[in-house]
C-alpha cells in the first residue's frame, strides 16, 4: 500500500473511528464510576458511624473499650465484654474449624476416591446455604442440650484444672457460640482450601514422591507449603465471617455483658448487642453507644483482617498458589 | 531383529526386597546391568502403552530414549521409579530390575526404590522453599545423614550439579527465584541429595534456552562418572551428543537399541532410519 492510498483509506472513515472511540470512553467512564462507588460508600459508612457515635465518644472516650459496665438506666456504657466476646468466639470457631476444614480439604483433593470427591464437597458447600437463624434454632434445640448434659460435664471432668473449663454450666455460653460459628464457617474455609489445593501443580506432588516421600509426607511437606498463602486466605475468609455473624450467635451465647474466664459462662458479642438493643434503645446516649460499638466492630474487623493478611504475606514469600488472591 | 544387541548377561537376581529407608545394601550383580527390563508391558486401562520391552541399561553410562510423541518414552521412564502408580486403572506385566532388585515384586518399598532412583522432570519444579531446603529435602526426609552433616551434603550436591558457585551466597533465598536453567540444575542437585544409583531425566531441557541446555548437557556428561543416567528426549541431536546408548521407541515398542554412534550412523531398522532422518515423528 502506498502512502497515498493509506491516506485515502484513513480519511474515508473518520466518523466511524470517532464513534468507536466515543463508545470506549463511555464504557471506561461507567466502569470507573462503578469501581469508585464502593470506596466512596465505604467512606460514607465510616463517616456515619463516626458522627452517630460522637455523643458516646465525647462522653466516654477511650474508657469505652476498657470498661465493662453496660447500664442503659444509669447511662453508663463500656464495650469491653462485647469486644472480648467477639474476638473469643471467633477464635474458638477458628481453632475448631480450621483443622477440620483443612483435613477435609486434604482428604478430598489427595486421598478420597474420585466418586466421593464431588458429592462430599457439594454437601459441605450446602452448609453455607443454611440461613443463620436456622443454625441458631438448631443450636438452641439440639446443640445446647447436648452440650449441657454431656459434653460440658465431660470437658469439666477432663480439663477442669484449667480456668477455661470451670464454673457453672448453663448451656448458652461462649463455647456454644464458638461451636456454632465453627460449623458455619467450615464450608467457606473448606471450599476455598480445596480450590487452593487443587491449584497446586501435580509436578510438586510428583517431585516429592520421586524423592521418596510417602503420600502423606508429600502432602505435608510439599503440597500444603506450596498452597500456604492461599490456605491463609481461606482462614481469613472464615475469620471475617465469624467476626460479623449475628443471629446464630445471639441465640446461643447467653447475651450477658461480662468478661468471664470460663468458656461455659455466657457472653455477648458486638454484632449481637447491636442487633438486640437497637430497637429498644430510647436514650440518645444509648443509641450513640451502640453506634460506637458498630464503629469499634468495624475497626476490629479491619485491624484483624489487615493483621492476618500481613502475617500471611510474611509467611508466604516465595510460595506459589493463591498468593495473588490476597 | 533382536532388540537387545548387547549380550544379556543376566545374573540370577537375588530375591531381596528393597529395605526400609536405609542405604540399601547393594545386592550382588555389580557386573550385571544397572537397570534390567524383562518383557515389560504397561497398560492404561484397556490401552497398551508399552509392549514387551526387554533390554538392559548399562551402569555409569547415559542411555537415551528417543521416539515420536506418544510412543511411551515417558511412561517407560516413570515405570522405573513407579511414579505411574498414582494413575488409576494402570497395570503391568513383566518386571524391571534396578541393581538386581525387582521393582514390581509385591512388597517392594516404594520409598526406598525412589530414593535409589532419582528423577528430573520436564519443567523445573523446585519447591517454594530455600535453595538449601530444596537440596536437603530428600536426605532429611529419608534420614540419610545427620542434621549436622546436611550442609556438607548440600554443598557436595550443588557442586556436582554445577550450581554451587552461583548460589553459595543465596542458599537462603527461595529456589523459585533462580533462573529457569538454574532451577533445573537445582532440581538435579535435589535428586542427587538422595545419593541415588540411577538418575532418570524426562526431557530435562525442553523448557530451557540453548545456553542453559548446553550447561545441562555438560553436566550430564560429568554426572555419568558416578550415576547411571536414563534420559528421555525428543531432541535427536541431544541424544546423539550426550548418550552412550540409545533406544528408539515407536508405538510402545522398542524398535532398536544400540550404541548411540552406531544407531545414528548405521541404523539397523528402517523405521529408526526414517525417524532419525526426520521423515516422521
Amino acid at each position: 500500500m502506498t502512502a497515498l492510498e493509506e491516506t485515502a483509506v484513513r480519511s474515508a472513515q473518520p466518523v466511524s473511528l470517532e464513534r468507536a472511540n466515543y463508545g470506549d470512553r463511555v464504557f471506561k467512564l461507567v466502569l470507573t464510576a462503578a469501581a469508585f462507588l464502593i470506596p466512596i460508600l465505604l467512606g460514607f459508612l465510616v463517616y456515619e458511624l463516626w458522627s452517630g457515635s460522637r455523643l458516646a465518644i465525647d462522653r466516654f472516650g477511650f474508657d469505652f473499650i476498657t470498661s465493662s459496665t453496660w447500664d442503659p438506666v444509669a447511662e453508663e456504657f463500656g464495650a469491653l465484654p462485647l469486644i472480648f466476646g467477639t474476638l473469643l468466639s471467633s477464635l474458638i470457631a477458628l481453632v475448631i474449624a480450621v483443622p477440620l476444614s483443612l483435613g477435609v480439604a486434604i482428604y478430598l483433593t489427595e486421598f478420597a476416591p474420585k466418586a466421593v470427591r464431588q458429592p462430599v464437597a457439594f454437601l459441605i458447600g450446602l452448609l453455607a446455604a443454611i440461613p443463620s437463624v436456622v443454625y441458631g434454632l438448631w443450636g438452641i434445640f439440639v446443640l445446647i442440650p447436648v452440650l449441657r448434659t454431656t459434653a460440658f460435664p465431660l470437658l469439666r471432668d477432663a480439663l477442669g484444672f484449667l480456668p477455661l473449663f470451670q464454673g457453672a454450666i448453663y448451656g448458652p455460653s461462649m463455647l456454644a457460640a464458638g461451636i456454632i460459628l465453627a460449623i458455619m464457617i467450615m464450608p467457606y474455609v473448606m471450599s476455598v482450601s480445596r480450590e487452593v489445593l487443587l491449584a497446586v501443580p501435580n509436578t510438586q506432588r510428583e517431585a516429592a514422591l520421586a524423592l521418596g516421600a510417602t503420600r502423606w509426607e508429600a502432602v505435608i511437606t510439599a503440597v500444603v507449603p506450596y498452597a500456604r498463602s492461599g490456605l491463609g486466605g481461606a482462614v481469613i475468609l472464615g475469620l471475617g465471617r465469624a467476626l460479623g455473624e449475628t443471629m446464630a450467635v445471639t441465640m446461643v451465647i447467653g447475651n450477658r455483658h461480662e468478661v468471664a474466664a470460663s468458656l461455659f459462662a455466657p457472653g455477648y458479642t458486638m454484632a449481637a448487642a447491636i442487633a438486640n438493643e437497637f430497637s429498644e434503645a430510647v436514650g440518645d446516649l444509648h443509641l450513640s453507644a451502640l453506634a460506637f460499638v458498630a464503629f469499634v466492630l468495624f475497626l476490629v474487623t479491619v485491624l484483624v483482617n489487615a493483621g492476618a493478611r500481613l502475617l500471611i504475606w510474611r509467611v508466604a514469600r516465595g510460595s506459589g498458589a493463591g498468593s495473588s488472591a490476597l | 531383529m533382536n532388540a537387545t544387541l548387547r549380550p544379556q548377561t543376566v545374573v540370577p537376581a537375588p530375591k531381596v526386597t528393597l529395605g526400609p529407608r536405609q542405604p540399601a545394601a547393594r545386592p550382588a550383580g555389580k557386573d550385571g546391568p544397572a537397570v534390567d527390563v524383562r518383557d515389560f508391558s504397561f497398560f492404561y486401562g484397556p490401552r497398551q502403552a508399552l509392549r514387551n520391552l526387554s533390554f538392559s541399561i548399562e551402569r555409569k553410562a547415559v542411555t537415551a530414549i528417543i521416539g515420536p510423541s506418544g510412543c511411551g518414552k515417558s511412561t517407560f521412564l516413570r515405570s522405573i521409579n513407579r511414579l505411574n502408580d498414582l494413575i488409576p486403572g494402570i497395570r503391568q506385566q513383566g518386571d524391571i530390575l534396578v541393581e538386581g532388585t525387582s521393582v514390581y515384586r509385591p512388597g517392594t518399598d516404594l520409598v526406598s526404590l525412589r530414593q535409589r532412583v532419582g528423577m528430573v522432570f520436564q519443567r523445573p519444579n523446585p519447591f517454594p522453599k530455600t535453595v538449601f531446603e530444596n537440596v536437603a529435602y530428600g536426605p532429611a526426609l529419608n534420614a540419610l545423614v545427620s542434621r549436622r552433616d546436611l550442609p556438607d551434603l548440600v554443598e557436595r550436591c550443588l557442586r556436582q550439579a554445577g550450581l554451587w558457585d552461583e548460589v553459595k551466597d543465596r542458599l537462603d533465598e527461595p529456589g523459585t527465584s533462580l533462573s529457569g536453567g538454574q532451577q533445573q540444575r537445582l532440581c538435579i542437585a535435589r535428586a542427587l541429595g538422595n545419593q541415588p544409583e540411577v538418575l532418570l531425566m524426562d526431557e530435562p531441557c525442553s523448557a530451557l534456552d540453548p545456553i542453559a541446555t548446553q550447561r545441562i548437557e555438560e553436566l550430564i556428561f560429568d554426572l555419568k562418572q558416578h550415576y547411571t543416567i536414563v534420559i528421555v528426549t525428543h531432541n535427536m541431536q541431544q541424544a546423539a551428543r550426550v548418550s552412550d546408548f540409545t533406544g528408539f521407541f515407536d508405538q510402545g515398542q522398542l524398535i532398536e537399541f544400540d550404541q548411540t554412534e552406531r544407531l545414528f550412523t548405521k541404523p539397523a531398522h528402517e523405521r529408526t532410519e526414517a525417524y532419525i532422518t526426520g521423515r516422521f515423528g
